[in-house]
């Protein structure tokens, strides 16, 4: 299945890819509603430091621990992707606990959330690949897949 | 092929996936106790607390049974297992006949002989979906609750059901609260957030006798209160297991394939001993994310596929009224802590590695923490100063970098 990749030799830290995200699960249809005078929380971060920036979300393990480990059920994989059920999740952030990367953060709600790459949202495709400048992230089938 | 598996908790749940991995045919029948669809045992003090309900906290989809073509006996208890003749025996006489089988029996809590306990009327414990709606029926906005015991079931609790009563005391024996996660300074930080919540806590101490509505304490305090929850341990249910021959310390003996002694017998969960590899040594693990992995584990390796787990470690997220705490490892090696704002840190590190760690308040991204324990990671291959002020994949080089993130 395709997922998305970050290659940290083309990432200019812009953060448009934060932006994008932010918008893309905000329910809205118009980006400056959506985020003026908003901090956002996105589900993708970049990370940097001196000259390095990258971009981290969730990885969609093939063995994802956040899903083993969730104790109500919220989180599971559907054909590849991992997924959160906010109305199942109790915000005990034990996935927190467990994910390697820190790619799931809270939500406003008390709960969690994670890249779900945009197939949840009105996207249907990742919109932080497709607004970010330099192609640093990309869509991509896995590797030997 | 016919599985059998004896409970339908986590462990259980895991079992059966890992099973479905392997095998799309074998027969699977699973053995409970309790009259529920699978549901999530920790989720009673939200239910408690009004964050989710019955319907929510089911552990899996209506659909669960039917689409991994799997039985469920609810409400009928295994008295015993013939590993010889390759059956259980349940309480209504019936043998079910096995291939694998699969022990998920859990635990049950621990009831300390006090004496005059017997006289308490209205005392429940805190385990299952039966124990927290018998619980809330006995409440009012005028009860006293008296909770024994500042673990993490206790202090659930106690935030489940602090809105519906009029006062909560709790009493532990320990010096802090969550003795078993948290070290001193960090369980302060936490019983302070629960007192202003309106719970109070009796420490140092414990319960000598009851009379009644009234406990004597060992110090001569005496605390009145109109229900009693009893939450001061909990006790792996390994009789199945000892009484068929099978080895059991503390907990049922297992391998890294989740076998146990007794040949085509499993188990996994709450009933046994996990090898902890932060101290090197076996001890109960009565983790959820613990349970579902062995319960995978155990499931394809009853299915005849190959899967070891062998990177148990302790592990805890819980949150009360919106302060969360994260923690894993043992706490045992060089210490660091940072302290901001009612925000703690505290790492530990021993032989160069990370052993373990406590995050009160900001727990953001603690998973990047909680790898470098599983895998062991030599702390010299990473930039662990940087790491030691937030974690971060930053810290890691380019390379690993690479992989983690990179198309490979």
């Amino acid at each position: 299945m395709k997922k998305v990749y970050v290659d940290e030799k083309w990432c200019l830290g812009c953060h448009l890819c934060e932006y994008n995200c932010a918008f893309a699960n905000s329910g809205c249809s118009d980006m400056v509603k959506a985020l003026k005078d908003i901090e956002i929380n996105p589900r993708i971060r970049i990370e940097e430091r001196g000259d390095v920036h990258f971009a981290v979300n969730c990885r969609h393990c093939e063995e994802p621990l956040c899903v083993k480990g969730c104790i109500s059920g919220a989180l599971s994989i559907q054909d590849g992707a991992v997924f959160v059920d906010q109305e199942k999740c109790v915000g005990c952030y034990t996935c927190i606990l467990s994910c390697p990367y820190g790619a799931i953060m809270p939500a406003e709600n008390g709960v969690v959330q994670k890249c779900e790459l945009c197939i949840e949202n009105s996207c249907g495709t990742p919109a932080c690949v497709a607004g970010c400048p330099n192609n640093a992230i990309i869509f991509a089938e896995e590797a030997g897949a | 092929m016919k599985y059998v598996i004896i409970g339908n908790s986590t462990a259980a749940i895991g079992c059966v996936e890992g099973i479905r991995q392997v095998d799309n045919e074998g027969n699977i029948t699973l053995i409970s106790n309790e009259p529920y669809h699978t549901y999530s045992r920790p989720l009673i003090s939200y239910l408690l607390y009004g964050k989710t309900d019955e319907e929510r906290m089911k552990y899996r989809p209506d659909s669960f049974y039917k689409d991994n073509d799997c039985t469920l006996l609810a409400g009928k208890t295994v008295t015993s297992i013939d590993p010889k003749g390759k059956n259980v025996l349940l309480d209504d006489g019936e043998k079910i006949p096995y291939d694998k089988l699969l022990v998920a029996t859990g635990s049950r809590p621990f009831i300390p002989p006090i004496e005059g306990l017997d006289t308490v009327t209205q005392k429940f414990t805190f385990m299952s979906l039966d124990d927290a709606k018998a619980l809330e029926k006995a409440l009012t906005p005028e009860t006293k609750v008296m909770i024994m015991g500042a673990g993490l079931i206790g202090l659930k609790c106690a935030e489940g059901i602090a809105h519906l009563v009029k006062s909560i005391t709790v009493v532990d024996l320990a010096d802090r609260i969550l003795p078993s996660v948290l070290d001193g300074e960090g369980a302060s930080i936490v019983q302070k957030h629960l007192e202003s919540q309106n719970i109070s806590f009796i420490l140092s101490d414990s319960v000598q006798s009851f009379a009644e509505n009234q406990a004597t304490l060992a110090s001569g305090q005496k605390v009145s209160f109109d229900v009693l929850v009893v939450a001061v341990g909990v006790r792996p249910n390994t009789g199945l297991v000892s009484e068929a021959g099978g080895k059991v310390n503390r907990g049922i003996v297992i391998d890294e394939k989740c076998r146990t002694s007794l040949p085509n017998v499993y188990a996994a969960g709450d009933c046994v001993e996990s090898h902890d590899i932060t101290i090197d040594e076996n001890r109960i693990l009565a983790l959820l994310p613990n349970a579902y992995i062995q319960g995978e584990t155990a499931g394809i390796n009853m299915a005849g596929g190959e899967k070891t787990y062998d990177s148990a470690i302790p592990m805890n997220a819980v949150g009360f009224f919106g302060l969360h705490v994260i923690t894993a490892g043992s706490y045992d090696g060089e210490k660091t802590v940072t302290c901001v704002d009612g925000r703690y840190k505290k790492l530990i590190v021993k032989d160069g590695v990370l052993k373990g760690y406590i995050m009160v308040g900001d727990v953001r991204r603690a998973g990047i923490y909680t790898s470098l324990i599983r895998n062991r990671t030599p702390l010299d291959s990473i930039d662990f100063d940087l790491m030691k002020e937030n974690p971060q994949l930053m810290a890691f080089s380019r390379k690993e970098r690479r992989k983690m993130l990179g198309v490979s």
